[in-house]
């Protein structure tokens, strides 16, 4: 699998297959659309569990859905303010997803669907378009005075109107840019390096003690990989939050 | 628990939490500061403007069919964009931190 014949091959671990052979076949249901699904059975097993007992002095499952609400909830309020609090499920769904799919991805023999930029460009298009009809619903036609800053000439408007809507369109691209470039960055490095622990490991007794070196590479990378998880989870919410922030108050 | 004690300030922080009262400034969380965290943020707000840009080019040229003159206009205007991006960046628009 890592390293046949002598060509590393780090991008095979990407490819879609389906699920569950011919079943899968015929509705066309990938192990990545499964891997989705897993994530949304944990999602809701989290908070249902977690919050089933509802303890004063909470558990392990209760403090682990309690602190995430938390996390989220603070980030929201603190970046929008208190208007913010009705998309606060919004943003919570897209952080626990993210999240859960980053870190499934890192176990063995799964699949990360973080790391298609089907998934995140399709996540980012939700994002600009809830955004979007926030600021109209909110704003009606005023919303696109967004797009040309006051005091500025107006002569210098047809320079600024196109430059603005670019800038504002480029968010999704940027938005899911970030985070497939991370999960595909990580996975790959992974795989050479695990690649060369096998490769490097095959050329008998003294090959064995340098594949040493880099096994502890990857061991420090699964360590980067799952802070790089967390905060590509973060990043995609908290910026999603600045957008609706934006979408909110306009100026 | 002792439910009298700090009544005063537990309704307080609840009137807060609520939106009762003003809110404090100050407990705004930012982006994750780092010199490679901010030098590829930088890198892809450039690119994605850029390709924006050129991508609203080109499908323009297709339909009016200007050829090189509309994607060489939106080329520039996705690159100052992506200027727009960077500055906004370090800039917020209306004085939240990033």
């Amino acid at each position: 699998m890592a390293a046949e014949g002598k060509a590393i091959d780090a991008l095979s671990q990407f490819e879609l297959a389906p699920f569950l052979g011919t079943i899968g076949e015929s509705v066309r249901f990938s192990q990545s659309n499964a891997h989705m699904l897993l994530v949304f059975g944990l999602i809701t097993a989290l908070m249902i569990w977690g919050t089933a007992k509802r303890a004063i002095i909470p558990g392990r499952i209760q403090a682990l859905a309690e602190s995430s609400y938390e996390f989220v909830h603070e980030l929201v309020v603190g970046q929008i303010g208190h208007e913010g609090k009705r998309y606060f499920p919004f943003v919570f769904s897209l952080f626990m997803f993210i999240l859960f799919g980053n870190l499934l991805g890192l176990l063995p023999y799964a699949f990360t669907f973080t790391s298609h930029i089907a998934v995140t460009f399709a996540l980012a298009m939700l994002v600009i378009v809830v955004v979007t009809i926030v600021a109209l619903a909110i704003h009606g036609l005023h919303f696109f005075s967004y797009f040309f800053p006051e005091g500025a000439p107006k002569l210098l408007a047809p320079l600024i109107i196109p430059i603005e809507i670019i800038s504002y369109l480029s968010r999704p691209v940027s938005l899911s840019v970030r985070l497939f470039a991370n999960m595909v960055a990580g996975h790959v490095m992974l795989k050479v390096f695990a690649s060369f622990v096998v490769m490097i490991g095959s050329a008998g007794a003294l090959g064995f003690l340098g594949a040493t070196l880099p096994l502890a590479v990857n061991v420090v990378l699964i360590g980067f990989e799952l802070l790089v998880a967390c905060l590509q989870a973060y990043v995609f919410a908290i910026l999603t939050s600045i957008y609706l922030h934006d979408a909110v108050h306009l100026h | 628990m002792n439910e009298r004690d700090g009544f005063e300030q537990r309704l307080r922080e609840a009137r807060t939490r609520q939106g009762l009262d003003k809110p404090s400034e100050g407990g705004k969380q930012g982006l994750p500061p780092g010199p490679m965290g901010i030098g590829f943020r930088v890198g892809v707000e450039l690119v994605s403007a850029l390709v924006v840009g050129i991508g609203i080019g080109l499908l323009l040229d297709r339909w009016l069919g200007t050829k090189p003159w509309l994607f060489l206009l939106f080329f520039v205007a996705g690159s100052a964009a992506g200027i727009l991006n960077v500055y906004r960046l370090f800039n917020p628009r209306s004085g939240r931190k990033i």
